[in-house]
């Protein structure tokens, strides 16, 4: 279908040029992340982080350890301390064992990436279709609805959510629950995946309902309206293909934050429970050892953090692939 | 410009009404009773009805509600027919009969702390930020451009407790060079005081400076692709008089705002930064509340957290308009 035209001089972007751009999108982006070293190397480690996380009851059996067992013969007899240097580091427990129990550090660490994981994504996803149908709403709709939408957004930004999510954390993950969610790690879970989303996703409703509104007041959507095309498919169909570059990039961008946020939950103490762990969780027990057991504190930070930056580095290459300007400057 | 004013203060009130109403709602609905949780273990249901009473937490949602908005003005009493009547002058946020204390006062009391670290911290961040982002602009796409987002993508990668932790093993605990944090005011002990806080405020500046550098290193570089900043140069300007005049000001308004919003969500608390100093701010107020159940306490704090955001979002609004001659209020 072709219907205009534009003369050669004027850079006016004929209609049916979107499900082209829509297409060729993905090209772009994709030639240009591969010619960035930087992203491709920390793309593949991402890769890799994931594949550990989902087999990482099976990578913990090949090495020989596992996160659950007590070991009696690694700690002190007494006060329970780990022996040897360095956390109890040994051929059998490579990054050492815990504190009173003797579980191995490193089992403990691929299960906390596994959690971690799971949540940030699950979250990340779950925000980002909240974020873009409502903001897709919000700015399409105008009016009444979109006054609500706005109001409830403007609402929860003024929440100081770390306060909020600690104090529901009790009660609602018992309406959990009640609900028929498994009680214990399963609940907690699944609370912080859902809080997390709620408190995220206006910040990407906000950017994808400024750009509805530019959007909507574009020829294609108004031919769509004449041609009597229904609503959801000219929110979804005509108006959504116009949005992926600023979604994919706010979600590359959210992901390692949330594996943030979700650390200092735990820390905080309202993560998985043991025997269960996470990298937040592992970084709260270590306040209790530190001076003593210094690698209680750095080895869960300094895994947490390559975690973080891999992400941030990845996001921040989708960001230069997808918006040129960012590229030109 | 005051019609906006006015338009804008008037949907300020309104938006903290609904804030108060549906934290409100959201905490009475909780299945918790907080009847039950104002005693401790040797509790009989009488003193849990008793308490109710005292309360006022027999009243409809709706009503009590409306005491707790009417607290806030002209202050409250509880108990008002028992021989004892606990008395809870304006501004009432609630009574904590946990702690046997005005939640107002509770707060009030955790501000100094906070206010300091928050002062501070954002002292240092936004000269930090700046100047650094300034710079890495200035040097596009060189060494020292690169250096500097690589230190920032570093810095705003840190989780903020394991920064604390490794500052506190490393300065307090390896090299001794400080003493174990332990709060005081500045007008008590000003050597205490500066020794306390230095770590808190490194810890809490390099998070945010992280982002100020990245924020006005690309700001920067956006205004300086403009055309008013060709036009100057091609007047012959001295470069010089070019940053600082003309690409500066126009650079540095949205970090103000940005700054403007930071600042106020850290003047509620910096929950993970005070609880690893263990300041007595609002932030440790509010997770010691969480642990111990203290509602009214919970409520308060919300409460008055959110306000400060709202306030300062109106505030940076209006100030943005100020600054930048080129923003027309409608």
């Amino acid at each position: 279908m072709s219907t205009s035209v534009a003369p050669s001089a004027l850079p006016v972007v004929p209609d049916e040029d979107e499900e082209i751009t829509g297409r060729s999108l993905r090209q772009i982006v994709w030639s240009r992340l591969r010619r960035d070293k930087t992203a491709m190397v920390c793309l593949v480690i991402l890769i890799l982080l994931y594949l550990i996380a989902i087999f990482a009851p099976f990578i913990t059996s090949m090495l020989g350890v596992d996160p659950y067992s007590f070991d009696g013969e690694s700690i002190s007899d007494s006060g329970g301390g780990p022996i040897g240097a360095w956390g109890g580091i040994s051929s059998e427990h490579p990054l050492g064992v815990e504190w009173g129990t003797g579980r191995d550090i490193l089992a403990q660490l691929l299960y906390g990436l596994r959690i971690s994981l799971l949540i940030a994504t699950t979250a990340t996803i779950l925000t980002t279709f909240l974020g873009t149908t409502l903001g897709i709403i919000s700015g399409y709709a105008g009016g009444k609805t979109d006054a609500i939408i706005g109001r409830t957004m403007d609402l929860i930004l003024a929440f100081p959510f770390l306060l909020i999510i600690l104090a529901l954390s009790g009660v609602l993950t018992q309406r959990l629950t009640q609900l028929g969610v498994p009680d214990g790690n399963p609940s907690r879970i699944l609370y912080l995946i859902i809080v997390l989303s709620i408190f995220g996703w206006p910040y990407l409703a906000r950017i994808v309902r400024g750009q509805v509104l530019s959007v909507r007041e574009r020829e294609f959507v108004e031919a769509a309206v004449a041609m009597g095309a229904g609503r959801p498919r000219i929110l979804f169909k005509e108006i959504l293909p116009n949005l992926w570059a600023p979604i994919l990039v706010y979600a590359t961008l959210t992901l390692p934050t949330y594996i943030g946020t979700e650390a200092a939950l735990s820390f905080l103490g309202i993560g998985v429970l043991p025997p269960d762990t996470s990298f937040g969780g592992m970084l709260g027990n270590s306040v209790s050892y530190f001076s003593v057991v210094p690698s209680y504190l750095f080895i869960p930070g300094t895994v947490l953090v390559i975690l973080v930056v891999t992400f941030n580095l990845v996001g921040d290459a989708v960001r230069d692939a997808l918006d040129p300007r960012a590229g030109r400057v | 410009m005051s019609a906006y004013v006015v338009r804008r203060v008037i949907s300020m009130i309104l938006l903290l009404l609904l804030l108060t109403f549906v934290v409100f709602i959201l905490f009475s609905l909780l299945p918790t009773d907080p009847a039950r949780l104002t005693c401790g273990k040797s509790c009989t249901p009488e003193i849990i009805e008793a308490n109710r009473h005292r309360l006022g937490l027999d009243l409809p949602v709706l009503q009590q509600y409306w005491e707790y908005l009417k607290g806030i003005f002209v202050g409250r009493v509880y108990a008002q027919d028992s021989p004892d009547p606990v008395v809870c002058s304006a501004p009432c946020l609630g009574y904590s009969f946990k702690r046997g204390e005005e939640v107002f006062i509770l707060i009030k009391e955790g501000f100094p702390a906070t206010f300091w670290l928050a002062l501070g911290a954002f002292v240092m961040w936004l000269a930090a930020g700046i100047s650094v982002g300034v710079y890495a602009a200035l040097h596009r796409g060189k060494w020292q451009d690169k250096t500097v987002m690589g230190i920032s993508l570093a810095g705003y990668s840190l989780p903020s407790f394991f920064l604390g932790l490794m500052a506190i093993f490393f300065i307090v605990i390896r090299l001794q060079l400080l003493p174990y944090p332990s709060y005081i005011s500045p007008f008590e002990n000003p050597t205490q005081f500066l020794q306390t806080m230095i770590l808190p405020w490194i810890v809490l500046a390099i998070l945010y400076a992280a982002f100020y550098m990245r924020l006005t290193r690309n700001q920067m570089l956006e205004v300086l692709g403009e055309d008013y900043i060709r036009t100057a140069r091609a007047k012959g300007l001295p470069e010089r008089i070019v940053i600082r005049k003309h690409a500066l000001r126009a650079g540095l308004t949205p970090i103000v705002t940005a700054a403007g919003l930071d600042l106020a969500g850290l003047l509620g608390g910096a929950i993970i930064t005070e609880s690893i100093f263990s300041l007595p701010g609002i932030g440790s107020l509010a997770v010691n509340s969480v642990n111990d159940a203290d509602l009214p306490l919970i409520v308060g704090i919300t409460l008055v957290t959110a306000t400060f955001i709202i306030v300062a979002n109106l505030i940076v609004d209006l100030l943005y308009a100020v600054i930048d001659p080129r923003v027309r209020l409608a």
